[in-house]
């Protein structure tokens, strides 16, 4: 599961983005994608779309390992042997996506262990969704329902991309999200039509993600050529507004059906612009949790730590020195 | 400080969240091998990743988990990356099949018109 | 041959250890879920652990259809001196190399286990056995081929899985502790029984182990740590059973 990636930049012009680019070449490559043909890893391409791809590419991967501790956080109390099966295979399929993921990001060029490393160090982000906390079982029950199926917004569209490899990461990724997202809606229905106390576990659930899943798309995208040129390049594929405005079209009235409560007072379908209408959600908090300061930033980082660290004797014990590393073919 | 979970797992670890050592020398990576599927007998192996593995017996060990975990498998293929040949890109040019090349298709063998016509003035 | 009470209650006892074993030892294998050493390899014990706990629900519903509780009920409410698992699935997960050679002694016995219940008399066991047989055939490849690679691969790999292996020992000798009714399981060709499972076990590892370059421990020089198939357990046992049914026991008449 997966947020939108952070593109950076912005304000540098077209002209600086591809800057020094074989101009023949470049129009060959653009020709490719327009025609909806797909980049493969040894093609020609810009130097700017590969930098944007290797960072998003491996945020996703990141957000995926990380994705796994907020749910993880319940992996061993899960009620039920129906249960705590699922929650054990759908924390063990984020982390075979970040597997995937780091694969495609690999073709690239860059290497698995150093992409982790960057992650550790925090050179590299992930989705700012994984640093709030699971208080109860009942989150982790809305992490599997909304902030999947707000992953799989981002995912379906993200699969329709240039990039060979990662479009087919994500066609594999997209057919495991569904069995999230009908898990996840499966628990949170079984929490809802529960007992007073299971009803009342999720609506507060609910009340504490809205904010994140609100955040979830990131900020309205500026208007800059730069954003252009990236959805032009298949890179980014649909707004970070039209892309929250998908999802709560899909997933606001599936979440009232359920007398499920929303703490938005402003929140409703405008009829006549057929658009979502909501209180602009607090951006200063997004930015505060991606520069570190969110409530779980210190402690995601310091268990993905724990579990390098732990796991360094076995990689280096089954190391061969003469082995050497060979990027992944597609 | 030592990391107050949520997690009960995090906090048998008891971390510290406020260690800056995390900067390790990088290691390397291990082999690379390409995974190929063969869902049912009869059926064509199918390529469906890769995987990275210190040695061919744990890349199958690897792969068979990774790939094959869900839906149905009767085998599986690990390749090393580094053994496999690919035309390159640049010359897929080579494959393509001008329509003079049509003697090769199906498509392009129509008689019955002719048959027909045969028919027709046979029958006069 | 007519099953008397005593049979069925050998029967019941026999199911209990194993449901016990299966779901403590799932239960434990899945904390490294997203926390494992290699991304692949966290997918693989992941899986296993799901596998586990698969197999104990499947003996749990056996139970059930011998008239004990279902079996969210009996894994979720009983405490700590009720369950019957070996101590050696109840200790905590320690480091890799320890998991592993849990892993390793564990699922070799469990394997040989299966094996032995394909034959036997009672036909809902021995279709049990077969429908896992291929589970636990990928459990103890795994397990072998990590124990065979950690040997060939540093001095340190080596000396943790060798001194694992040393350390735990009379725990796994403790999977064999025998029950009060290892006669009438014999007799009726339910089980073969826990000394003949243990005497194939330990002729399984030690082959295997010694092929890999590790020293076997000898069974005359170690103690058993039996206990568990009674109801006594470590200190770890209850606090694992506590946060195991911590959501489950808000209301265990809810449906979760």
């Amino acid at each position: 599961m997966y947020g939108n990636a952070y593109i950076e930049g912005g304000s540098d012009g077209v002209n600086t983005l591809v800057a020094g680019e074989d101009p023949v070449k470049l129009a060959e490559f653009e020709a490719r994608i327009a025609a909806g043909d797909k980049i493969e890893p040894k093609d020609w391409m810009p130097k700017e779309y590969k930098k944007q791809l290797v960072r998003m590419i491996e945020q996703h991967a990141h957000s995926e390992v990380i994705g796994a501790l907020p749910e993880g956080t319940w992996i061993t109390r899960a009620p039920g042997f129906r249960r705590k099966l699922a929650l054990m295979a759908k924390v063990q399929d984020e982390i075979g996506h970040a597997q995937l993921l780091y694969s495609a990001a690999e073709t690239l060029g860059k290497s698995r262990e150093d992409m982790i490393n960057d992650l550790i160090n925090g050179k590299s982000k992930y989705s700012n969704v994984f640093n709030y906390p699971a208080v109860t079982w009942a989150d982790s029950a809305v992490i599997a329902w909304l902030i999947d199926a707000g992953a799989i917004v981002n995912q379906l569209a993200n699969s329709k991309g240039s990039y060979g490899p990662y479009v087919r990461a994500l066609e594999r990724i997209c057919a495991e999200e569904s069995f999230h997202l009908k898990y996840g809606h499966d628990n949170v229905v079984f929490l809802a039509t529960g007992t007073p106390k299971q009803r009342e576990m999720v609506q507060d659930a609910l009340n504490r993600w809205w904010e994140p899943i609100m955040h979830f798309f990131g900020p309205s995208d500026k208007a800059s050529q730069h954003t252009e040129i990236l959805m032009r390049w298949k890179v980014k594929m649909a707004s970070n507004d039209d892309m929250r405005q998908t999802y709560l079209d899909m997933y606001v009235p599936k979440i009232w059906d359920l007398g499920l409560t929303l703490p938005d007072p402003n929140l409703k379908k405008n009829e006549e612009t057929g658009k979502w209408e909501y209180t602009e959600p607090n951006w200063d908090v997004f930015k505060q949790v991606i520069s570190g300061n969110g409530p779980c930033n210190k402690e995601r980082l310091a268990v993905r730590r724990m579990a390098e660290e732990k796991g360094r004797w076995v990689r280096n014990a089954i190391l061969r020195k003469e082995a050497s590393y060979v990027t992944p073919l597609s | 400080m030592i990391v107050k979970s949520l997690d009960p797992r995090i906090n048998r670890a008891a971390l510290d969240d406020e260690r800056t050592d995390g900067v390790q020398t990088p290691m390397d990576q291990f082999e690379t091998y390409e995974v190929f599927q063969q869902i049912k007998r009869g059926t064509h192996h199918t390529h469906v990743g890769t995987v990275h593995a210190p040695n061919e017996e744990l890349a199958l060990i690897f792969a068979k988990e990774q790939f094959c975990r869900r839906g149905t498998s009767v085998n599986i293929w690990i390749v090393r990356t580094d053994n496999i040949y690919t035309t390159p890109y640049e010359d897929a040019d080579m494959f393509e099949t001008s329509t003079y090349k049509d003697y090769r298709e199906p498509d392009a063998y129509k008689v019955m018109d002719r048959i027909q016509a045969f028919k027709e003035r046979t029958k006069a | 041959m007519e099953l008397t009470e005593r049979h069925v209650e050998g029967l019941k006892e026999l199911l209990y250890k194993m449901a016990d074993d299966q779901l403590i030892i799932g239960h434990r294998n899945s904390e490294w879920t997203g926390l494992g050493p290699i991304l692949e390899e966290d997918i693989a014990f992941s899986s296993m652990a799901q596998d586990k706990i698969g197999q104990s629900h499947a003996l749990f519903e056996l139970l059930n259809g011998l008239g004990e509780n279902e079996p969210d009920i009996v894994a979720f409410t009983r405490n700590s001196n009720q369950f019957h698992n070996c101590q050696l699935v109840e200790l905590p997960i320690g480091e890799y190399d320890f998991s592993l050679v849990r892993h390793f002694y564990f699922d070799h016995a469990e394997a040989l286990r299966f094996e032995a219940l394909m034959d036997s008399s009672f036909e809902p066991l021995s279709m049990i056995a077969r429908k896992y047989k291929g589970e636990i055939k990928y459990h103890t490849l795994h397990a072998d081929s990590w124990l065979k690679i950690l040997a060939k691969g540093t001095e340190e790999s080596f000396t943790r899985i060798q001194n694992n292996i040393n350390e735990f020992f009379p725990h796994a000798l403790g999977i064999f502790e025998q029950g009060d009714y290892e006669k009438e399981l014999i007799e009726a060709d339910i089980f073969i029984g826990e000394e003949a499972l243990r005497t194939r076990w330990y002729e399984k590892i030690s082959a295997l182990l010694t092929s890999f370059g590790y020293s076997v421990p000898a069974l005359d020089s170690a103690t058993p740590i039996y206990g568990g198939r009674k109801g006594v357990h470590t200190p770890s046992l209850q606090p694992l059973l506590d946060e195991m049914t911590e959501v489950f026991s808000i209301d265990p008449t809810a449906e979760w």
